[in-house]
């Protein structure tokens, strides 16, 4: 009998692949079953972001960082506004940073919670994914209550936040606190010692330390491979150099140790959290600075100069002096960055934007190289990637 | 900080005397580096294996436009060491003619960032292998970020009827893109002052405006 003919072929995944978390287009080239070269096609989701904010003053351009990695908004607008602040000098208020770091951890659960449960679904588990969005809801609820939306928060200010927090929210978020790790616990019953799920997962997309680094790898990628480094320790920023918690580290860098550090980092981001309740100071949430933030309402109606200044800054928007910035925070997939230039007037000249996922998007050719098609779907859930942030 | 800064600044000017140009401490406490772009490669490779360095990661490559300076583009590099927990800023300036040699060799990651730094300022590297738009859509035309770029673009899609398929076609704004002018005229002459551009204080004339009150 004639041997048949084997030849590589191609095949597409996605655009509206459901593992494909958004709009991912993947051109794979497989050899049989394995996958010989993944090629993702991006940009299907580019909307000029960085164009956009280049047309807009600091303050419209806080909006647009939501709008990047939805997920988990606020740590997006912390990039920027310390960015900002930076080239400002601007020295926040104590509670406006409180706010900030317990957003921030927020937005790291919303995120954590997603992408944990999500990576579960795609792997073939249902139930974790219909816990989790119960808590998010609940989440969500207090980005609503700090803010007055759900998902696009819009809240962070140069110069601090743009509300104090409503009567009663810190209690209720404190609450949230103590029940959230036992619906972690359930969902960890569920998933980590599952064997269908550790078929799937253990040794699949094996990343080494040498290629983490190589490939830029950030966040909770980086430290599944096995390298300590957390901006939240090392650069500090905010107050986190003033709470106590852990970074979770793995050992091996496959798609289980990136699910065991995700979850692992929720459980310390809720001690974060308590810890920001319970230090949480009293006074303003904005700096003093009537050229930096707006007066209160109330003193606008009696104050000539109060209103003045309120119509220059829904205007024409403060100045920020030349000069150029990198401000980069720990955001829940990895180093988020901004690289801002500003030339003095009161728009950015130039505003780059750094999304962790793009870099980690650009590793997953090496990482599903003489894996099955499957692992492909396991890689890419396991990276935890969001087409907002990539395709800017 | 401020100091090992310092230090690192001179500790690389010193050892790549002719590939650096300049090393500068700005007052948000960043190190630039300024090199060469012929000797981007050299620079980042001693930037990642020398022992006082040890930049393993680049976090981020990106380009930035300054129409009507020559050569008319930056590409600056972003790079992390995590041993001794600082960063760094590389610069070039280049031409839109002139490649720039290609950091892939160095760092894996740098193979969509320069992808990028194509597709939106038109800024070729040589020896990439890979150097494709990334962005933007398929054939698509320009480069975005550059500054004569328009930001409402040059087409847009619309469903073609007849063809039955998405269509592109120039693009057509109801409303004129408004650009406001927010600079506030209080800060120095507004435009069309005649007194502003006159001497101040001294002839015949600047005594009369003086008297006038």
């Amino acid at each position: 009998m004639a041997e048949a003919e084997i030849q590589n072929y191609t095949i597409n995944f996605g655009p509206q692949h459901p593992a494909a978390h958004g709009v991912l287009r993947l051109v794979l080239e497989m050899s049989g079953e394995v996958v010989d070269r993944a090629d993702p096609h991006i940009g299907l989701l580019h909307r000029g972001t960085e164009k956009l904010i280049e047309h807009k003053t600091y303050t419209q351009a806080v909006p647009y960082f939501d709008r990047l990695d939805y997920v988990g908004t606020m740590n997006q607008e912390h990039a920027f506004v310390l960015a900002a602040e930076r080239l400002l000098g601007l020295e926040v208020p104590e509670r406006a940073r409180y706010i900030r770091t317990l957003y921030c951890e927020i937005g790291r659960q919303l995120n954590h919670i997603l992408n944990v449960t999500a990576f579960v679904l795609d792997v073939g588990g249902m139930t974790p994914l219909l816990w989790g969005f119960e808590e998010r809801e609940k989440l969500m609820g207090f980005y609503e209550r700090a803010s007055g939306a759900r998902l696009h928060a819009n809240y962070f200010r140069v110069g601090g936040v743009a509300f104090d927090l409503p009567a009663g929210l810190a209690e209720d978020i404190a609450a949230w606190c103590d029940s959230f790790p036992k619906v972690l616990d359930e969902i960890e019953v569920l998933v980590t010692d599952n064997r269908i799920f550790k078929q799937r997962t253990v040794d699949i997309g094996i990343v080494s330390e040498e290629q983490a680094l190589d490939w830029g790898f950030t966040g909770p990628n980086l430290r599944a491979s096995g390298v300590p480094w957390d901006l939240r320790k090392s650069q500090p920023y905010e107050v986190y150099d003033r709470l106590d918690f852990d970074i979770p580290v793995g050992s091996h860098g496959d798609c289980y140790d990136r699910y065991l550090v995700r979850v692992a980092e929720m459980r310390e981001s809720v001690k974060i959290m308590r810890q920001c309740l319970e230090q949480m100071p009293g006074g303003p949430v904005r700096v003093d600075d009537r050229k930096i933030t707006p007066p209160p309402r109330a003193e606008m109606k009696r104050s000539m100069e109060a209103l003045i200044h309120h119509f220059k800054l829904f205007t024409e928007g403060f100045h920020v002096p030349a000069g150029e910035v990198y401000a980069a925070v720990e955001a829940p997939k990895g180093e988020f960055a901004v690289y801002l230039i500003a030339d003095g007037t009161n728009r950015p000249y130039r505003c780059k934007i750094r999304p962790p996922g793009y870099v980690h998007l650009q590793a997953l050719d090496m990482m599903s190289k003489g894996h099955m098609l499957a692992d492909v779907v396991a890689n890419i859930g396991s990276i935890d990637i969001v087409f907002g942030e990539i395709d800017r | 900080m401020i100091q090992a800064l310092t230090d690192l600044g001179d500790h690389i000017a010193a050892a790549l005397p002719n590939d650096v140009l300049s090393t500068e401490i700005n007052r948000c406490g960043e190190l630039t580096v300024t090199a060469r772009t012929v000797s981007i490669q050299r620079v980042l490779t001693f930037l990642r294996d020398d022992s006082a360095c040890l930049f393993k990661q680049v976090v981020d490559i990106c380009g930035v436009d300054w129409p009507g300076r020559e050569p008319r583009f930056d590409v600056v590099y972003h790079l992390l060491s995590m041993k001794h927990n600082q960063r760094v800023r590389v610069k070039v300036k280049v031409d839109e003619e002139v490649p720039v040699p290609s950091a892939t060799a160095i760092y894996s990651a740098a193979g969509w960032f320069e992808r990028e730094v194509w597709d939106m300022f038109g800024i070729t590297f040589a020896d990439h292998l890979d150097l494709r738009r990334i962005l933007t859509d398929y054939g698509f035309e320009g480069h975005p970020l550059r500054k004569d770029f328009p930001l409402s673009g040059y087409v847009e899609m619309h469903y073609d009827d007849e063809q039955k398929r998405v269509v592109y076609r120039p693009v057509e704004l109801t409303q004129d893109f408004r650009s406001f002018d927010f600079l506030s005229p209080w800060e120095g002459p507004p435009p069309g002052d005649e007194k502003a551009a006159m001497p101040a204080a001294d002839g015949p004339a600047g005594e009369k405006a003086r008297g006038r009150g």
